[in-house]
């Protein structure tokens, strides 16, 4: 399969590639790791004019930060997050999701910036940084904002991201007491789609939920925070019945489809287990932390 | 656009259009056709070759994005007659039967035993899990990656013009 003409450039800087992405707009596709976007072309359900390929800019890529903020920059390969060993401790939850992403190959390639931006439904980068309040900052010729990953996904591949502004950076808070999470995901195969995916963190305060996160992979029109089952977590402690009753409003808020992966009922199912299952190793984890 | 790459060692360019795929590229552009285009739907790694050291599907990276780039296909493998270890690992296992998949198979066993000498059963089944083999059931793929990983660690120990004797009293 060969994708349709474009016009290609490797710009070397932000600037410049921002430059060209304001004169192109619409016409113009960012590629980052390209393991989205060249499936997309192949089968042509994009065809832009122009690709802007910004892997050779120099930064926009690596982890850091502090012990406040986890910074990762958007160009970030998935391998090179993975490859991260501080991460199973700072922040477990996307140790965990990322060695699920895909397959190893394509975790070579493809960019943890580039998933969010993607805004696939069935993508797991989305749900994890719903889970953990996470910010996206985004650059354009006028300038930088910074978005909350609640306002972020709009729609299927439908995201707040203006046409003339590229992502640059993640920011994710590090809370300063005891919290942990994790992610689970259903897959058929490694590298095939989610059939379901479970993104949780839970912040405690004096054996009392601070603050919950839980989003849920391809069974909404986005990655989606399952509100109501957040908020009845909230000043709890994180009992099995919390838990479960917990599970259940996630179940609910899910609104999966009957497709070759599965039935909608299934899925809600997977939903119900996950949560609970993925709650039970967040609190486990936030015990025996430090 | 010129796309300039050094493959196996060797530099090498040629003009394509932007949107040519690395591994059409490889076989058509530079004659390298031991890179096979399996699935062409990112599924499958017959096409994976490594790319700065690092395994990936080449039926999905377009060939501008590798310009300037060290590429090592499954013919950079051997050292003239010598065999690479993985590829002695896959004869001496019967690691593959139609030997479709076998050169993608091969690069990702290559690069994870440079990262991982002694890899597990499951660190070995992990890093080939972009792979699919119809053939095998990758029992004899997995033997023919740990054969490698034991020859390698014997080349390791045993300098080429070490008596037996001595080779010997050095193994683990």
């Amino acid at each position: 399969m060969f994708p349709a003409r474009f016009d290609y450039v490797a710009p070397r800087t932000l600037d410049e590639a921002l430059t060209l992405l304001h004169q192109h707009g619409d016409e113009a596709k960012v590629l980052a790791g390209g393991q989205s976007l060249i499936p997309l072309l192949k089968l042509r359900l994009a065809s832009p004019s122009l690709l802007i390929d910004i892997g050779r800019v120099p930064a926009m890529a690596g982890i850091s930060g502090d012990n406040r903020t986890l910074l990762i920059g958007a160009r970030t390969r998935h391998a090179d997050i993975e490859a991260d060993t501080s991460l199973a401790s700072r922040c477990p939850l996307v140790a965990d999701a990322v060695r699920l992403i895909s397959d190893p190959l394509v975790r070579n390639m493809g960019t943890a910036g580039g998933s969010v931006c993607h805004a696939d439904p069935a993508g797991d980068w989305g749900s994890v940084m719903l889970a953990l309040g996470a910010e996206f900052v985004a650059r354009s010729q006028s300038g930088e904002r910074t978005m909350p990953a609640a306002d972020f996904f709009l729609g299927p591949f439908t995201t707040a991201l203006r046409p003339d502004e590229i992502m640059t950076e993640i920011r994710i808070p590090i809370s300063q007491g005891r919290a942990s999470g994790t992610y689970l995901k259903l897959e058929r195969k490694v590298g095939d789609f989610a059939t379901v995916g479970v993104a949780v963190q839970v912040e405690m305060d004096n054996g009392h939920v601070a603050r919950a996160g839980i989003a849920l992979t391809a069974v909404a029109s986005t990655n989606v925070r399952a509100t109501a089952a957040e908020q009845s977590l909230a000043g709890q402690v994180l009992s099995d019945a919390a838990i479960t009753s917990a599970a259940r409003l996630a179940a609910e808020a899910a609104e999966p489809k009957d497709d070759i992966r599965g039935s909608a009922a299934y899925k809600k199912d997977v939903v119900r287990v996950f949560v609970q299952r993925g709650l039970r190793t967040a609190r486990e984890r936030a015990e025996v932390q430090r | 656009m010129k796309v300039t790459v050094t493959v196996n060692g060797t530099e090498r360019s040629a003009d394509v259009e932007p949107r040519v795929l690395l591994v059409d590229f490889l076989r058509t552009n530079l004659g390298l056709t031991g890179t096979h285009v399996g699935c062409d739907t990112t599924s499958c790694g017959a096409c994976a070759v490594l790319l700065d050291g690092r395994p990936v599907k080449s039926c999905t990276v377009l060939a501008a994005q590798a310009d300037g780039c060290a590429l090592r296909t499954v013919e950079g493998l051997a050292d003239g007659a010598n065999l690479h270890p993985v590829q002695d690992g896959f004869h001496q296992e019967h690691g593959l039967q139609c030997g479709y998949c076998t050169p993608g198979m091969m690069l990702v066993a290559a690069a994870l035993l440079e990262h991982n000498p002694n890899p597990s059963e499951s660190e070995i089944r992990w890093a080939i899990s972009g792979q699919i083999c119809r053939c095998t059931g990758y029992v004899n793929i997995v033997k023919a990656i740990r054969h490698a990983a034991a020859r390698m660690a014997e080349q390791q120990q045993v300098p080429a013009v070490t008596e037996p004797a001595a080779a010997a009293a050095g193994g683990r």
